[in-house]
């Protein structure tokens, strides 16, 4: 009898080792400095509210950690988008106006893999710009430094939150450097096909509301047309 | 004792990594796809949303049709002229397997109509639509770009509205009709062999 103890404590202890080492293997994770940090290319940057409570809406299958918004907006319960999240907010520039509005869906990924540390979501966003065009965002983003720098600290702390300062780049794909891929649509960013990345900024997160506060952030690489004439982050500083 | 504990942790940890490797995390629901070929080569698939139930958003200026109650829509003089909706989208079958975002806006150089479709299953459409209608009241747009299982097509999409007229009570007023004409791009020698080769 004190030998099957000893095997099933042995194999608790083993599955939680194993769990633990995998969480916090430092070769897992994204890369901290942006592929377009050093493009030559002029760069937008795009930001919008993390926080879903300052969206237009948000909805998802109700069930999940962070509610829909509105409170009676139409859920995703169906079978085949209830693991996807509908998300519209304003997106603003770099002098904080307001430069248009963006659309956000996102669906958790087959392509998952704990084992090689990738939380996987597959998400695209439309982003329209007025007086600039539109365009269309295409990127797999990976959640892994995300759960395990904020949301398993949140759950082990007594107060089931997490204060801090977190940054991070969400995309890394389907561009080889870990970028999103971005079409324009119209306007002038008719018949160009450009990079993105995709990042976030958290200062505050609770295991039942989500992020409670930070910011999204988006950065395309414009092409090198001169007929796209926008306010870059360079100009603006 | 020492022994079976240590056999224990060995074995425990392999049964994580094991689980892991072979469980897959997310599984998503698929729905079977409805596909034609059409006569001209390609395929060809119809999407509908049955108004007003598929409806999750709908903002446009002045906020008199704001749905759902509740949504604050944004009135900043940059977007006094862009107008936008979020559907649920379903297939041939009438289930849902989609969302899709319809957004309008009134430009000096042409009216902009564009159409998000993301079928979390298979991947995603962007696609421009004609401003101007066809005399028979259908709008066409151009498949501008595909996520996954879209991304190797090019092609069409259709839109239009067919009104209810079952006059059955609980029947929705119409739907939006989206009929997708899509053929596959041929690629080049060189990326093929590359494919084979994967």
């Amino acid at each position: 009898m004190k030998y099957i103890l000893a095997l099933l404590l042995g194999l608790a202890t083993g599955g939680a080792l194993f769990a633990v080492g995998l969480a916090y293997n430092p070769f897992f994770g994204n890369a901290d400095l942006s592929p377009l940090a050093v493009t030559d290319s002029q760069t937008v940057m795009l930001g919008y509210p993390a926080v879903t409570t300052e969206s237009i809406v948000f909805t998802n299958d109700g069930e999940s950690r962070v509610q829909p918004h509105p409170e009676k907006v139409l859920q995703l319960w169906e079978a085949p988008i209830r693991q996807t999240s509908v998300m519209a907010v304003v997106l603003w520039d770099g002098r904080n106006q307001t430069a248009g509005l963006g659309f956000k869906f996102a669906s958790t990924s087959e392509s998952t893999r704990l084992l090689d540390g990738r939380a996987i979501v597959d998400s695209v966003w439309y982003v329209y710009l007025p007086g600039r065009g539109s365009l269309f965002i295409e990127q797999s983003e990976n959640y892994w430094d995300f759960l395990r720098d904020i949301v398993l600290p949140a759950y082990r702390s007594s107060a089931d939150a997490w204060r801090g300062q977190w940054h991070g780049n969400m995309t890394v794909g389907p561009g080889a450097l870990g970028t999103a891929k971005v079409t324009g649509g119209a306007g002038d960013f008719l018949g160009h096909t450009m990079l993105g990345v995709e990042s976030q900024s958290v200062r505050a997160w609770h295991v039942d509301r989500g992020v409670i506060a930070g910011e999204g952030q988006l950065v395309i690489e414009l092409p090198t047309n001169p007929s796209i004439e926008f306010a870059t982050e360079a100009e603006e500083l | 004792m020492l022994k079976t504990f240590l056999v224990g942790i060995l074995l425990g940890a392999a049964a994580v990594a094991g689980a892991l490797y072979s469980i897959p995390v997310v599984d998503q629901y698929r729905e079977v796809s409805i596909i034609s070929v059409a006569p001209n080569g390609g395929n060809t698939e119809s999407l509908h949303i049955n108004m007003p139930m598929d409806r999750i958003m709908a903002g446009a200026p002045g906020g008199s049709a704001a749905w759902p109650v509740g949504m604050k829509w944004p009135d900043d003089p940059i977007l006094a002229n862009v107008s936008s909706e979020i559907f649920k989208i379903r297939n041939a079958r009438d289930a849902v397997i989609g969302v899709a975002v319809r957004t309008v806006a009134r430009e000096e150089g042409g009216d902009v109509i564009d159409w998000v479709i993301h079928l979390p299953a298979r991947g995603s459409l962007f696609i421009n639509m004609d401003p101007q209608p066809q005399d028979s009241g259908e709008r066409i747009g151009r498949l501008q770009s595909g996520a996954r299982e879209f991304e190797p097509l090019t092609g069409f999409v259709e839109e239009r509205w067919v009104s209810d007229t079952s006059g059955e009570e609980d029947a929705p007023a119409g739907r939006i009709e989206l009929v997708t004409r899509l053929i596959g791009t041929l690629l080049p020698e060189n990326e093929r062999t590359e494919e084979v080769a994967e």
